[in-house]
């Protein structure tokens, strides 16, 4: 399927996870097709990176459930503190354990799963609505981080089958099987489709997103720009300092969202392309 | 002056820049730590959880950044060359915190004098005046294993009565969370650009270790926006042995980059 076609399938005010960590292995081809539809009102829950960024900027997200946003290399999200220093958006923050702990909570149908993180601190302050729990076997108060339910999940793999098995291929899953199983609709875009036969080779302990878990799969060459995907390629220094820099004045991101965002993906992945050569030339 | 001592390991006087100070005093925060994480953030820290385990503390884990524990001692702008000892995505580090077999060094944008720390947001939550990164996992560390704190500029607007977001948890705010917000807290010292501190005052308050050399114990107090706890005479911060400075100027930061981050 395409990423018109996962979007065609989401509607506003859903609750979406995205998967990927700070500005890594983000499926950013669905973030734009997010970027393009009429989807508003949308409570995204995030390790957040550029696709926080972007759903602000672009007015989708009505809430945010967040530990941090950030590039990485960039450490503060320039679209995510403008909407945040405006009150444009509402936020649940969570120690990010805890947004672990409230994705496996919902991926086990628990009600909740406790932790110490989050005693004391201002977690609990701002957000009243969180409990403690007492444990029947030695009266230790622990927080009881409530599940998160997602009615959508997207993630970016480095491969898949065309069913919905996929497989990292760089150093770290981050938490992309949880956002799916916490998810009643988990959508995987991937580098590459290739046959079922020749996941395995790849590293079967790698294959860690399974079809039972999976409703739809993109294949999306260089879907993650311009966050990595390693290895098949690193983090798009350069363009996320463009990224950053036009960010930061309404002016520069203007003519940056109509040189990037105006058309549809491969008009994107062009205007990149067109970037890089340009740079190198 | 200090009697016999191993080869490498006589002072070398006031040879040393301070930000070189500071990465010793960095590194000073996980000695006697033994089989554990450092986990450092921040160019400062992460010179001196290297140091310190080249130079006392051999059997610290550290981390490449990503997901790999490695073994050796290398550049803080190239790769590490490995070789890998062990795989730690982001959840295994999770475990790691909440197993407790941690200690993790983090830079505050304000900090009180109960350790309570923010990187999360200044001014009114609801509409900050400036966004940071968000709490991370900041709450979960101070809850679960050792925490140590590195602030690159000593300002009363650091040094703050009252954080604006509690991130990391001081000693008053578990104390009021109850007993098992109390099992773990460990808080353990704050190095900064002018001085160690520690938590050693009354009720578990911030109080004044040590001056980096140059530094006046006024200019502490100046530079801080809460009462310190001073116990009389207040030493200066240690100088690097001449081992340890050979480690940090040919093998962790040949490129000089502590000096940056110091002034800049």
């Amino acid at each position: 399927m395409s990423e018109d076609d996962v979007v065609a399938r989401l509607r506003s005010g859903m609750t979406i996870g995205i998967g990927g960590w700070g500005s890594r292995r983000k499926p950013m081809s669905l973030v734009r097709a997010i970027l393009r539809s009429d989807l508003r009102d949308l409570t995204v829950v995030s390790y957040g990176g550029p696709d926080v960024g972007l759903l602000c900027a672009a007015g989708k997200i009505r809430r945010l459930v967040f530990g941090f946003v950030s590039l990485d290399s960039i450490p503060l999200e320039p679209h995510f503190q403008a909407a945040r220093q405006h009150g444009a958006i509402q936020v649940t923050e969570y120690d990010e354990g805890m947004l672990q702990w409230a994705l496996y909570a919902a991926a086990c149908r628990l009600p909740f799963l406790p932790t110490r993180a989050g005693l004391g601190s201002d977690v609990l302050a701002v957000n009243p609505e969180l409990r403690t729990v007492r444990s029947p076997y030695d009266d230790t108060e622990l927080v009881a981080v409530p599940a998160l339910p997602l009615d959508a999940a997207l993630v970016h793999l480095n491969r898949a089958d065309a069913a919905g098995n996929a497989q990292f291929l760089g150093d770290d899953l981050y938490f992309d099987d949880l956002f799916c199983t916490a998810a009643e609709q988990a959508y995987v875009s991937c580098e590459r489709i290739v046959p079922t036969a020749d996941l395995e080779a790849g590293g079967l302990t790698r294959l860690r997103v399974h079809r039972w878990m999976v409703a739809g799969v993109i294949e999306a060459p260089n879907g993650a720009h311009f966050t990595s995907c390693a290895p098949d390629y690193a983090r798009d220094e350069t363009f996320q300092k463009l990224y950053a820099a036009a960010a930061r004045d309404p002016e520069q991101w203007a003519r940056f969202a109509a040189t990037y965002l105006s058309g549809d993906e491969a008009a994107y992945q062009a205007a990149v392309g067109a970037a890089g050569a340009a740079a190198t030339a | 002056m200090t009697g016999v001592q191993e080869a490498g390991t006589e002072l070398i006087g006031a040879t040393a820049s301070r930000a070189e100070i500071c990465v010793v005093a960095c590194a000073e925060a996980w000695r006697g730590d033994g089989e554990i994480t450092a986990s450092p953030i921040g160019l400062i820290p992460t010179a001196g959880a290297r140091l310190a385990r080249a130079a006392f503390e051999p059997d610290l884990l550290l981390s490449d950044g990503e997901a790999r524990f490695v073994a050796g001692t290398w550049a803080l702008d190239q790769p590490a060359p490995g070789p890998a000892e062990g795989w730690i995505p982001y959840r295994s580090v999770f475990d790691l915190a909440w197993h407790g077999s941690r200690h993790v060094m983090m830079s505050p944008v304000q900090i009180d004098r109960y350790g309570n720390a923010n990187i999360s947001a200044i001014g009114d939550y609801a509409r900050p005046t400036r966004q940071l990164l968000g709490v991370r996992g900041a709450p979960g560390n101070t809850m679960n294993h050792p925490t140590s704190y590195w602030v690159r500029r000593h300002l009363p607007r650091v040094f703050v009565p009252r954080v604006d977001m509690v991130s990391g948890v001081g000693y008053d705010r578990a104390a009021a969370a109850g007993t098992s917000a109390c099992t773990f807290i460990d808080l353990r010292r704050v190095v900064t650009n002018l001085a160690v501190l520690d938590f050693g005052g009354p009720d578990h308050s911030m109080r004044l270790v040590s001056v980096h050399p140059g530094v006046s114990v006024d200019e502490v107090v100046a530079a801080t926006g809460f009462e310190l706890a001073i116990d009389g005479e207040i030493p200066q911060t240690r100088q690097p042995t001449t081992a340890e400075l050979a480690l940090i100027r040919e093998v962790i930061d040949p490129s000089g980059l502590r000096e940056r981050e110091l002034r800049g």
